[in-house]
């Protein structure tokens, strides 16, 4: 027991755990369960009908869910003792990538773990804004010089070995999410603004010195797709050929052409929005941003309302990862940003981003849990 | 584990966060607004441009092959089919071991190296969806025991495609020609858009002068491909349009008989319908089977013919320029009368030789030997007994000039506008030809040779038989013509108005002396008249393929097969309302009395009692049937 816990135990109604004896927010598990059999429903389309990677999927969330309703049964104060932990043990698996890594289209980003391959990336993303926030959940606020340069190296390091796979695309999103952490404690104006220039300025040297050929080729490919129609082009093409061919309502289920006839690149993985665009429309994208908004509201709710530091920084990181991870999907996707293997949270294919978007959503129950102050956010 | 000395105020790190949250909750809606104005663009504002795109991403025109008219001839008997043919293709993406299956299937049929080779080689250039053919036109048996066998080849499919296919074989093969694979010169020349879906084109002979109306009309078939190109279904469908079938002069019979008749000798025979100039056979033997062309004929096999000796691939009727020998006689001798350069009661006395003011040595009458043809030798006799003394004299006297001009009206020396391609022109000399092509002034002696139609002057069998039914019309000007009808519509033979302008009484005459040719007791072609219940008309040639020294006797016994002259015949019957003309020689024969003249006697013999059948209401089937519909997958 640390003297906080103590101080914040005064400022609260009182310990009635009982009040929610399961740790279960349930309009957070709804609007998850929602999104996901929506998910569920676009796969199916994207992956050509076949109900093999429907299966797979289910599977992942179905242990996503699992895992995320353990995880919630832990009070909030374990995660945080444990933060260094699991942030050290992503660290050694991030190292582990750079020796043992699986290579798959040029980038070493998985590890073998026997019975299945995970990315040790994907771990990253909610093992940084954890460390971060327990980090700075103890210190001054707004934290001191020393303290964001610690915060700093803590999400710089995971960010480095992520580049070195390469993932740019990952390791801004998790530099992002550490960064998050960092913004959400109260970083001085100043710092925030600086960091935003200095962003501008290491723009140049990523683009000399980090940004391999080919993510420099996606970049000019956003501004001119149509300079290489057949080759770094065509996914760009293509999807917004999908998504302006949905018009307002769509083409119906299982019928849009550009998915269908596999004119879309990574449908079932990263491209999966444009097949919801072209299938449901835009009314399918805006249903869809409401339900994303509903869950990050939600999240922001459970973020004001929480008892610690730790579990406010946490909280609030997580929500607004999860929002960067939409905007840049949707954005990429549409051709707003350059394409960076960014899935789109709980619709895209794939096991590792699943299982870590639950085991925050646990976090983030966990959290929700927590015995109420007076006069808290509903 | 953290530990940090800082005394916290809860108050101010939940307002400090409040804040932070508020301005975060700002900053997610207005990238989502951004994000939903983006989608919004996309599919409401460019939604039209949006869908053209997937549209022209999916939507594809696939050309559908027309078939190609089919060939008749004048009795309606098939010449040139289109046949099921089928295809052993493998579809590389389901074949599970490549080199396993073609082990496979060569145990089970003959497949060659080379096709291995080929196939490996398109294989490579394909989608791997794609069958790619491996044997072509495989046989029944064969594509039993792959029917029978085909569980253990997965990835093998048998296509059907409908192929030219000529069931007459080397009976035609100089008339239909054949069609081939497109060349890449012509795939410049032709129209790319009405040869969508075919990879064939007429090559040569008849198959290559009417591609236009055989072609047909290609039809498109609108698909739905994946991004592949894999055609996922057929939204519209316009079909192709056959190519018309063709009727051609032709009898199949009379060809027959004719190529039997030529058989094991090198020659051409052309025999025209008198009345319409339509070809109602044309051989040049040897022949050979057109099939093997389609599908590309192999390097050997097409050495094998190219360098035969007796170029079996070259078509003598149409290209073939030989010196027409004593053939041209009646036509000289009408030129003569009709010109009033001799009449009719002209004669000379032939000792067997001619001299000629100023030149020492003397020319040969061919039977110098018995001392020449005697007194008295009129035109008739001259032409009868084919007199070359009688026709030197003649010769010199009606000139050069006039001979060559108005030769030219009976078609020597000049392209007869048949319906097929590369037909040549032959020679009929004159000054100036003489003057461009040898750099030399025309002499007398020129005149002299030319006079027997030996010489510059050279003429292809079709020309010999234009000028037999020219003379047997009385001076029709025939066009020769192979086309019958188009699609059933009878194409009228394109006859001059005008006429050559000669006196009946010399038509008369000549045409008494050319009946006396065959049924005289001295004519030259008189071993032909056995048995004859009508009337033939005919005129025998020799023509020299070794000039031998005037002096010298010609002695075959001496000389190598290949070198021995050329015999030559053109006849026309019934004499006296003529039906049927024609020109032949065969190379190397010696004499036209011997070797040609029994040739047409077979031709004409077979074409009258045909026509004599036909009259009488015996098998005639003059509408060609309609084309088979075969379907293809």
């Amino acid at each position: 027991m640390y003297k906080h816990d103590f101080v914040r135990r005064l400022d609260t109604k009182g310990g009635d755990r009982r009040q929610n004896p399961f740790h279960i927010d349930f309009t957070l598990l709804m609007i998850l369960l929602t999104l996901c059999i929506t998910g569920l429903f676009v796969l199916y389309s994207a992956s050509e009908q076949s109900m093999y990677y429907v299966k797979r999927q289910a599977t992942f969330m179905l242990a996503g869910f699992s895992g995320m309703l353990i995880v919630a049964q832990f009070p909030v104060r374990f995660w945080e003792r444990w933060a260094l932990y699991f942030y050290l043990s992503a660290l050694f698996a991030l190292v582990a990538v750079l020796f043992f890594g699986i290579e798959a289209k040029g980038a070493t980003r998985w590890l073998n773990l026997g019975f299945t391959r995970f990315q040790p990336s994907e771990i990253a993303k909610i093992a940084v804004p954890m460390m971060v926030s327990a980090y700075l959940g103890r210190r001054h606020i707004p934290p001191k010089f020393k303290h964001v340069v610690g915060a700093l190296c803590l999400v710089g390091l995971p960010a480095l070995m992520i580049i070195r796979q390469p993932d740019l695309g990952t390791a801004i999103l998790v530099f992002t999410s550490g960064f998050f952490a960092l913004f959400l404690a109260g970083l001085r104006k100043r710092y925030v603004i600086g960091s935003f220039l200095g962003g501008l300025a290491v723009a140049p040297i990523l683009w000399l010195y980090v940004m391999r050929d080919y993510q420099k080729q996606r970049v000019l490919t956003l501004l001119s797709p149509e300079d290489d129609k057949f080759g770094a082009g065509w996914n760009i093409i293509q999807s917004t050929t999908a998504i302006g061919s949905g018009g307002l309502t769509g083409k119906g289920w299982t019928l849009g052409t550009q998915s269908q006839l596999n004119f879309l690149p990574e449908s079932h993985t990263d491209f999966i929005i444009a097949v919801l665009a072209e299938e449901f429309g835009l009314v399918g994208i805006i249903g869809l941003c409401i339900a994303y908004l509903m869950l990050i509201g939600k999240c922001m709710l459970i973020a004001l309302n929480a008892q610690s530091q730790f579990a406010r920084l946490m909280a609030g990181s997580i929500s607004l990862t999860f929002f960067i991870y939409m905007f840049v999907n949707m954005s990429m996707v549409s051709g707003l940003l350059p394409v960076v293997g960014v899935p789109l949270p709980l619709i895209s294919y794939g096991g590792s981003a699943i299982v870590t978007l639950f085991f925050g959503f646990g976090i983030l129950m966990a959290i929700s849990s927590e015995p109420k102050r007076i006069g808290a956010w509903r | 584990m953290l530990r940090d000395n800082a005394i916290s105020d809860p108050k101010r790190e939940q307002k400090t966060f409040t804040i932070r949250v508020m301005l975060s909750v700002v900053v997610v809606l207005f990238l989502t607004s951004a994000v939903i104005y983006r989608y919004f663009d996309l599919q409401i504002s460019r939604h039209q441009d949006y869908v053209t795109n997937s549209d022209n991403n999916r939507i594809h025109v696939r050309s559908v092959a027309p078939t190609r008219g089919l060939i008749f001839d004048r009795q309606g008997e098939l010449l040139a089919d289109n046949r099921p043919s089928f295809t052993l293709n493998i579809i590389v993406e389901s074949a599970s071991d490549l080199d396993q299956l073609i082990a496979r299937i060569k145990s089970l049929v003959s497949i060659s190296e080379r096709d291995i080779l080929r196939f490996k080689k398109r294989a490579k250039r394909v989608k791997p969806f794609e069958p790619v053919p491996l044997k072509y036109n495989l046989s029944e048996q064969e594509r039993a025991v792959l029917a029978v066998n085909s569980h253990i080849l997965k990835g093998t499919e048998v296509s059907a495609q409908l192929m030219r296919f000529y069931p007459q074989r080397e009976l035609l093969a100089h008339v239909l020609g054949y069609v081939g694979r497109i060349n890449e010169r012509e795939s410049k020349v032709i129209d790319v858009d009405n040869y969508r879906g075919t990879d064939f084109i007429g090559k040569i002979g008849l198959e290559k002068f009417y591609e236009s109306q055989l072609l047909g009309e290609v039809g498109a078939e609108q698909v739905e491909t994946d991004a592949r190109g894999r055609v996922m279904r057929v939204l519209s469908k316009k079909d192709p349009l056959s190519g018309k079938n063709l009727t051609i002069h032709i009898d199949r019979k009379l060809q027959k008989v004719a190529l039997d008749a030529l058989q094991g000798e090198r020659g051409a025979l052309v025999a025209i319908d008198v009345k319409t100039g339509g070809i109602l056979s044309m051989v040049s033997v040897p022949s050979y089977d057109p099939n093997p062309f389609i599908y590309g004929i192999s390097q050997k096999q097409y050495n094998k013919l190219l360098n035969s000796p007796d170029r079996p691939l070259f078509n003598r009727a149409l290209r073939g320029q030989y010196p027409p020998g004593s053939t041209i006689k009646p036509v000289f001798g009408l030129i003569g009368l009709q010109n009033g350069i001799f009449d009719m009661n002209y004669s000379i006395n032939d000792p067997g030789y001619f001299f000629m003011e100023g030149i020492k040595r003397p020319w040969r009458d061919h039977n110098a030997d018995q001392g020449g043809h005697g007194h008295g030798v009129d035109l008739a006799k001259a032409i009868i007994e084919s007199c070359d003394v009688f026709f030197y004299t003649i010769g010199v006297d009606i000139g050069i000039d006039l001979l060559s001009k108005q030769s030219a009206l009976f078609g020597l020396g000049q392209k007869t506008g048949i319906d097929l391609p590369g037909e040549k022109r032959g020679i009929m000399p004159s000054k100036n030809w003489k003057k461009d092509n040898r750099q030399q002034d025309w002499f007398d002696g020129d005149t002299i040779n030319m006079s027997i139609g030996q010489g510059f002057m050279l003429t292809t069998p079709l020309q010999l038989a234009v000028m037999s039914a020219r003379i047997a019309s009385r001076g029709e000007i025939i066009r020769p013509q192979l086309i019958k009808a188009i699609d059933g519509q009878e194409i009228m033979p394109t006859k001059m108005v005008e006429k050559l302008q000669i006196d009946d009484a010399y038509w008369d005459y000549i045409h008494g002396a050319m009946i006396d040719v065959v049924h005289a007791s001295n004519g030259t072609g008189r071993i032909i008249n056995k048995d004859l219940n009508y009337k033939i008309a005919g005129k025998t040639g020799t023509a020299q393929v070794i000039s031998i020294n005037e002096e010298e006797k010609y002695d075959s016994s001496k000389i190598d097969k290949r070198k021995w002259d050329h015999a030559l015949f053109v006849a026309f019957a019934p004499a006296d309302d003529p039906q049927i003309a024609l020109g032949l020689i065969v190379e190397n024969g010696e004499h036209g009395s011997l070797t040609a003249a029994p040739i047409a006697r077979k031709v004409i013999d077979a074409y009258l009692e045909n026509s004599q059948q036909e009259k009488s209401g015996i098998a005639s089937r003059t509408n060609p049937l309609s084309p088979p519909h075969i379907k293809v997958n």
